[in-house]
């Protein structure tokens, strides 16, 4: 299940990249192991790890939600981590590496924002400049994480091309990194882009697995569950959650894709039911888009699932059937926010509560032990829930 | 391959136009391409829209939209040229990405772009070892040529190997920028120009990104064998009412 030497995992993966990026990414390329295998950056990004972003997160066994689904739910809060979610255990990862480098201007794209706030808070802790690229539309539509960017000393850039959201803003990252190959560093936010992007961010996130190994073999007298649950919009937590277990057909690991409407309305984010292969980002991989190559527009309530791609590691879980795919619409995301707020008094961010909705799909045996990634918190979706409540 | 290695062979100072297939119009380019030949215009490269152009400044990501919500495929632009080629004999290279290749069919790709007239291509995010294991092959065959950019940061010895691959000639970027964000060019760059002038590669080569009139037209020329100019070329056709007119007006601009 890991990458081969060029970057694959299996059919997918590798660098699909213009000249003009060759040398950045080659040059990361060449570094990236050797300094995340390092003593002295592994200790510091335990060290980080443990006292700035509060981790080992909890592996909560969630009562009532196994009594109502008669099986052994447990939650890995990842939204209990600073900033309210998993993606600052890869802003942290790739900050360090970033330094290591010798960069002094960090740039990174977002889509709903939590990268970017993610981005902009480890570059606030290393005294770095912090360049954001944000689709116009998303700008508008997630105004708090761009106040908080702003106040963490970043610089919002709108991406105005094409659709004016995450895929473009990603464009945009990238073109800023091909006028400013020599100090800058592209901090990416999930398990995409050209390799080495989708292995280096895959590890920083498998602190997640690794720590539920150890809680599991605690809590349950085994470090592996039966499933594990999470969700895919590029895919960086879910790659975080299976990484560990990639190799242990014991566990069946279940991604669960932003439906939308429904995969058959014409607005879904659902690439693994209505992708397929190509290029997207400099990878190879499953992906929207028309019969002429032309990337589509994906639609999901959730904006951080709303990407036309999966990373090479999950369009490679699909093909190989490995892995397990689901999908949930905004509907059945929003009903089961609902319920583990009413049963567990969490809300959940609505990226995760696509992984919730899996619970009603699958017909679980009794004493089963089932572990969802709980990738992020609800504060910034909140807008939204009272929109849809009323 | 003939046209291209022939045109290298008795001109100088090539002058390359980068066009968007479809626009401004759908149906302007083969006029277009017609009217730069007609005012002595070396090269053509037709752009194949694409939504996702990393390697494309805004001004022709922009024309590729515009291009796009036109209708253009690329069936449509075989057909284009199939029409252009009835007038028109210098050589027409292709330019875009590697997933409308894959979408298109590699093969089938390559054998109609052969089978209406074209000589090469630029697709930026073709890794190296991709093409040579899988297109290198059947690009031989047809007789069609690669062509492989370097950029400043691209070191001499890539260089070499990305000149032995190459065929028809090299595309050397002029600066880090992406197309269409430079005015003229700089010391560092001519130093880079200088650096691959030493070198002495076996392909001709033209350079590009940033090249946009006379001047800096020129300078390239001192040390290439000459340059290709798009995004400045797109401007002139956005901001056109007279496609004839503007397109004379702006070769003679270059070249006059």
């Amino acid at each position: 299940m890991n990458i081969d030497n060029n970057g694959f995992y299996g059919d997918f993966g590798g660098a699909f990249i213009p000249e003009m990026l060759y040398h950045n990414v080659n040059e990361l390329k060449e570094n990236y192991l050797q300094i995340i295998e390092s003593e002295s950056f592994k200790k510091e990004f335990k060290y980080l790890l443990k006292e700035y972003v509060g981790r080992p997160t909890p592996l909560y066994f969630a009562k009532r939600l196994s009594k109502k689904y008669n099986t052994n739910v447990f939650l890995k809060r990842e939204d209990l981590n600073h900033t309210g979610a998993h993606k600052i255990n890869n802003t942290i990862g790739q900050i360090l590496v970033a330094k290591q480098m010798n960069k002094k201007r960090i740039i990174a794209e977002t889509g709903a924002g939590q990268h970017g706030v993610a981005t902009a808070t480890v570059c606030a802790l290393m005294g770095l400049q912090c360049i954001v690229y944000m689709g116009e539309v998303d700008i508008k539509r997630q105004a708090p994480n761009v106040a908080r960017m702003k106040m963490l000393g970043a610089e919002v850039r709108p991406a105005v091309s094409g659709s004016k959201t995450l895929k473009d803003a990603t464009n945009e990252a990238i073109r800023d990194w091909i006028a400013n190959p020599v100090d800058t560093y592209y901090l990416i936010g999930s398990v995409v882009g050209p390799h080495p992007y989708p292995d280096m961010v895959a590890r920083f996130q498998s602190i997640i697995s690794e720590e539920m190994k150890m809680q599991l073999q605690e809590k349950t007298g085994r470090d592996y569950p039966d499933r594990i649950i999470a969700c895919v919009g590029g895919g960086s937590n879910a790659a975080g959650a299976f990484y560990h277990y990639l190799g242990n057909e014991k566990v069946e690991l279940i991604a669960v894709e932003a439906d939308g409407l429904g995969i058959t309305s014409g607005e879904t984010a659902a690439t693994t039911q209505v992708g397929s292969e190509g290029i997207i980002h400099g990878s190879k991989t499953l992906l929207m888009q028309n019969n002429e190559g032309q990337i589509t527009e994906p639609y999901s309530i959730s904006a951080g699932l709303d990407y036309p791609g999966v990373g090479p590691l999950h369009a490679h879980l699909f093909k190989s059937g490995r892995g397990t795919f689901l999908g949930a619409t905004d509907q059945e995301a929003l009903d089961a926010a609902y319920e583990l707020t009413k049963l567990e008094g969490i809300i959940p961010a609505l990226e995760s509560a696509h992984a919730l909705a899996a619970l009603r799909k699958i017909d679980f045996n009794a004493n089963e032990n089932v572990v969802i990634n709980l990738s992020g918190r609800g504060d910034k979706d909140m807008e939204t829930y009272i929109r849809m409540i009323q | 391959m003939k046209r291209i290695k022939e045109t290298f062979q008795t001109k100088n100072n090539i002058l390359n136009i980068y066009v968007t297939a479809g626009f401004p119009k759908l149906n302007d380019t083969v006029e277009i391409v017609q009217e730069l030949a007609r005012n002595e215009v070396d090269m053509i490269e037709i752009g194949m829209p694409f939504s996702d152009p990393l390697a494309d400044g805004p001004t022709i990501q922009n024309s590729s939209e515009i291009a796009i919500k036109n209708g253009i495929t690329l069936d449509f632009i075989f057909n284009q040229i199939i029409e252009i080629r009835k007038t028109v004999s210098i050589p027409i290279i292709l330019m875009g990405y590697y997933n409308q290749v894959l979408q298109y069919g590699a093969k089938s790709f390559f054998k109609k772009a052969k089978r209406v007239g074209v000589d090469g291509f630029i697709i930026p995010d073709l890794p190296l070892d991709i093409y040579q294991k899988k297109h290198k092959t059947i690009l031989n065959d047809l007789e069609l040529d690669m062509i492989f950019l370097i950029t400043p940061q691209t070191t001499d010895e890539r260089i070499r190997l990305l000149d032995g691959q190459s065929s028809g000639f090299l595309y050397l970027v002029s600066s880090y920028a992406i197309t269409g964000s430079k005015s003229d060019l700089q010391q560092n760059q001519i130093d880079y120009f200088k650096r691959i002038q030493n070198l002495s590669l076996k392909n001709s080569k033209l350079i590009g990104f940033g090249i946009s009139n006379k001047e800096s037209f020129n300078t390239a020329c001192n040390y290439a064998e000459g340059a290709i100019i798009g995004s400045a070329f797109i401007k002139a056709l956005k901001d056109s009412n007279n496609l004839k007119e503007s397109i004379s007006n702006f070769v003679k601009g270059i070249k006059g």
